[in-house]
């Protein structure tokens, strides 16, 4: 770890990008992640790197795919617009099996929505963003810190199980600065992925990337060696976070800057004499759903606090397999619920009321 | 435990979160917990602008700040979208050179600095933001003075060096109001 | 005596081409290039969706299948992360000028250095012969089985004429193979294209004009001749940009 430095959670991405060893990024401009652009742009061309600002989303999510058909650590962002635009092509990199960093900084919508914060990609981004049967892996920062550090995680397991991954943030989170304690910088290794279109320098057989399959007993395969990767994921990669979890009877479920939120109200109850904890799910996707039902066994209610009208409470059900009430407190549009909207919330949980 | 939640606003281009950045700076020189986060999108040009610092010596929870306890503004609409906010005991901090009115609440500190004018007088017109940071600092301790220098070195980007002198002195001069 | 070799760019997988489709003679003569050039080791090439999707099957060189309409974004990163590696696209006309026009012009703009071989059949074929953005005025495909109508179908895209308007590209040639000559026309100007490449001089494009029997209706001969009737009067062979001449 480096000494801590201020900076903004967008540009915490960018500068741990670069010290994970990215050195590509593809990008087109749309508020609230522009910085990550302008970051790269500035920081790229003097470490021989390439910043290109595409023609388009789907431009962009297209060139990240051809550098990563070559091995390399690769990156683009955008916010929950965008990300709609690029889904074809992180679908192509699922089906391709290729690791990319997609970072996606969530604003408001339908539509054009509004560029205020939000968390209502969700659902997009946990059940696979794009046609197909597939998964990315999704990550939830709740802190500056945790953007730099789960950008530098982000490329680990992407290369680990060679698929893209998606940092799912939301524009607060894009937005402010917290002091970060930057990550080392990443040594690669400078070989050549075996599987990568490097060219064959005549020495061996040529390598396809590629995700066509005419074939469909050899597409039923491919997907089911896939899932059989994604089995191990969630088994081995779920990430959360307690806070105040040992004694909760309630039990707030919550991301990002709804999970900080959810924290200044969890204290003020705990003054107020309520025993309310928080699990804070870091994988989006592999959902912790393991520690969803152990806390299961100890609460007596869960309160998923989000920004959207309650796509996270569905899995916090399925999680738990509605064997405790869960409530939804929710805000959406780029409003933020207040630490007293929550603590309303964990109020009526703690009564057994439904909200 | 010590804790400011700081409330910045006023019009795009007078510099709020510049001024908050200075703050932030001096809590990380301090060593404190903190958050700075800005309004963003298309009311930045030219419409209403704020930011939200918050000083701690516990880990931030959430960076909004609902309630200030410390409020600069330096606009009319600033000071009525958020004179309501502020705790009671709380500190209101007002350009007086912009804003006419007076603070009606009694429950709070208000202290008035013609820092536009001042800024003027001094020859740094653009700079009435730091005038009234310095002000703010001196009234509520919310960061140590000995921590400003190093902090807006910091703060002034390299290319533009050459205005140290010129925000120190104007945050000398808010201090010493 | 072996008179006649297959391309050591060629790989020993069966083309799964119509009788009388000129891809095959293409894939020929860029593997030809690939060879006299001795740049197999370097070349990745990129492949469409369409009728050539699997390209990648056929060329020993490493090989990437873009989305549709996306190879020249794909060939753009590929030749950033790999500059000193030779990157081409193969594209036909629904690929290149419908769906991923967006793609090719800025691809084009940039002055990207990649190298891009055109197939202009004017028709879908992939999918059964639908009208192409190049398909002709009046000509009958099975979505515009009246004929092409310029009121409601628009009129058909000189890709060549259009990209010749920005400063980006190197080198746009169209040419065709559909005697001897053409085809010995058509390889020196693909060779050019990935010398271009090699000198670093920035986006080349050959458009070839193609025949697709099968959708077309025509014998494999006939068609040859509706690419003379038809299709050079709408879209004349020659240079329309060479950075060498130009200065």
């Amino acid at each position: 770890m480096q000494e801590k430095v201020l900076m903004k959670g967008n540009e915490a991405i960018a500068e741990a990008a670069i010290l994970a060893g990215c050195r590509h990024y593809f990008g087109y401009p749309i508020t609230p992640q522009t910085e990550v652009a302008a970051y790269m742009s500035k920081k790229m061309p003097k470490i021989g790197g390439t910043f290109l600002q595409a023609e388009s989303e789907i431009a962009a999510i297209n060139m990240v795919y051809g550098v990563s058909a070559t091995g390399k650590r690769v990156m683009t962002s955008s916010s929950s617009p965008g990300i709609a635009l690029k889904c074809e092509g992180i679908s192509y990199l699922a089906g391709s099996d290729l690791p990319a960093l997609i970072l996606n900084v969530q604003r408001g919508g339908p539509g054009l929505g509004g560029i205020q914060p939000s968390q209502s990609d969700y659902f997009l981004a946990t059940r696979g963003p794009g046609h197909g049967d597939f998964h990315v892996i999704v990550l939830a920062p709740a802190s500056v810190q945790e953007m730099a550090d789960l950008t530098l995680k982000a490329f680990e397991l992407g290369e680990k199980y060679r698929m893209p991954v998606m940092l799912l943030a939301d524009g607060t989170m894009g937005q402010m600065m917290e002091p970060v304690a930057l990550p080392e910088p990443t040594e690669i290794d400078p070989t050549p992925k075996s599987w990568a279109a490097t060219g064959t320098n005549c020495e061996r057989e040529h390598n396809i990337v590629n995700s066509l399959y005419l074939s469909p007993d050899e597409l039923e395969r491919t997907n089911i060696e896939r899932f059989e990767r994604y089995a191990a994921i969630e088994r081995d990669e779920p990430m959360w976070e307690e806070f105040m979890m040992d004694d909760a009877e309630i039990c707030v479920v919550s991301t990002g800057i709804t999970a900080r939120v959810s924290r200044n109200a969890i204290v003020e109850a705990r003054k107020q004499g309520i025993k309310v904890g928080m699990l804070r799910p870091i994988t989006l996707w592999p959902f912790p759903k393991k520690a969803l039902q152990a806390a299961a066994e100890k609460v007596k209610a869960f309160v998923s606090v989000e920004l959207n009208m309650g796509q996270m409470k569905e899995d916090v059900e399925l999680a738990i397999r509605c064997t405790k009430p869960v409530s939804l407190c929710y805000r959406v549009g780029g409003m933020i619920q207040t630490p007293d909207e929550v603590l309303e919330a964990i109020k009526k949980a703690n009564e057994g009321g439904q909200e | 435990m010590a804790e400011n939640q700081i409330v910045i606003a006023g019009f795009g281009g007078q510099g709020l979160l510049f001024s908050g950045k200075v703050l932030a700076y001096a809590g990380l020189i301090e060593g404190r917990e903190l958050s700075w986060l800005p309004s963003y999108g298309p009311e930045m040009r030219g419409g209403t602008a704020n930011c939200n610092v918050i000083l701690s010596d516990i880990p931030v929870g959430s960076p909004i700040v609902q309630k200030p306890d410390i409020l600069m503004v330096m606009n009319n609409p600033s000071l009525d979208k958020y004179e309501n906010a502020v705790v009671p005991g709380g500190k209101i901090f007002i350009d007086s050179s912009l804003i006419g009115r007076k603070v009606q609440r009694t429950d709070v500190e208000a202290y008035y600095v013609p820092a536009t004018q001042m800024a003027a007088d001094m020859g740094f017109p653009t700079l009435a933001n730091m005038i009234l940071l310095g002000t703010v600092i001196a009234k509520t301790g919310c960061i140590n003075p000995e921590s400003l220098s190093d902090a807006l070195h910091k703060v002034i980007p390299a290319r533009k060096a050459n205005l140290f002198d010129a925000n120190m002195q104007a945050l000398q001069a808010g201090m010493a109001f | 005596m072996v008179v006649f070799e297959k391309p050591k760019a060629l790989t020993d997988a069966v083309f799964h081409y119509c009788p009388g489709c000129t891809h095959g003679i293409v894939h020929r003569l860029v593997a030809e290039c690939i060879d006299e050039l001795g740049i197999e080791g370097k070349t990745i090439g990129v492949a469409p969706v369409g009728c050539s999707v699997l390209a990648y099957n056929y060329f020993t060189c490493d090989m990437i299948e873009a989305a549709h309409g996306r190879a020249p974004a794909v060939a753009t990163g590929v030749k950033r992360s790999l500059p000193d590696h030779v990157v081409f696209t193969y594209q036909g006309d629904g690929d290149l000028a419908s769906i991923g026009m967006c793609e090719t012009v800025h691809a084009a703009a940039r002055g990207e250095n990649i190298t891009v071989i055109f197939i202009n059949n004017a028709i879908y074929g992939m999918t059964g012969g639908q009208m192409a953005p190049t398909s002709l005025i009046g000509q009958v495909t099975q979505t515009s089985p009246y004929g092409r109508d310029p009121k409601t179908q628009g009129y058909p895209i000189r890709v060549c004429e259009l990209l010749s308007s920005l400063d980006g590209p190197a080198y746009l040639e169209r040419v065709t193979v559909n005697n001897v000559k053409n085809v010995n026309r058509a390889k020196k100007a693909i060779k050019k294209a990935f010398q271009n490449q090699l000198d670093g001089k920035g986006f080349s494009l050959i458009e070839v004009l193609s025949s697709c029997p099968t959708n077309w209706g025509l014998t494999p001969k006939k068609a040859l001749e509706w690419i003379d009737e038809k299709m050079i009067p709408q879209y004349p062979l020659g240079v329309y940009r060479d950075c060498d001449k130009e200065g």
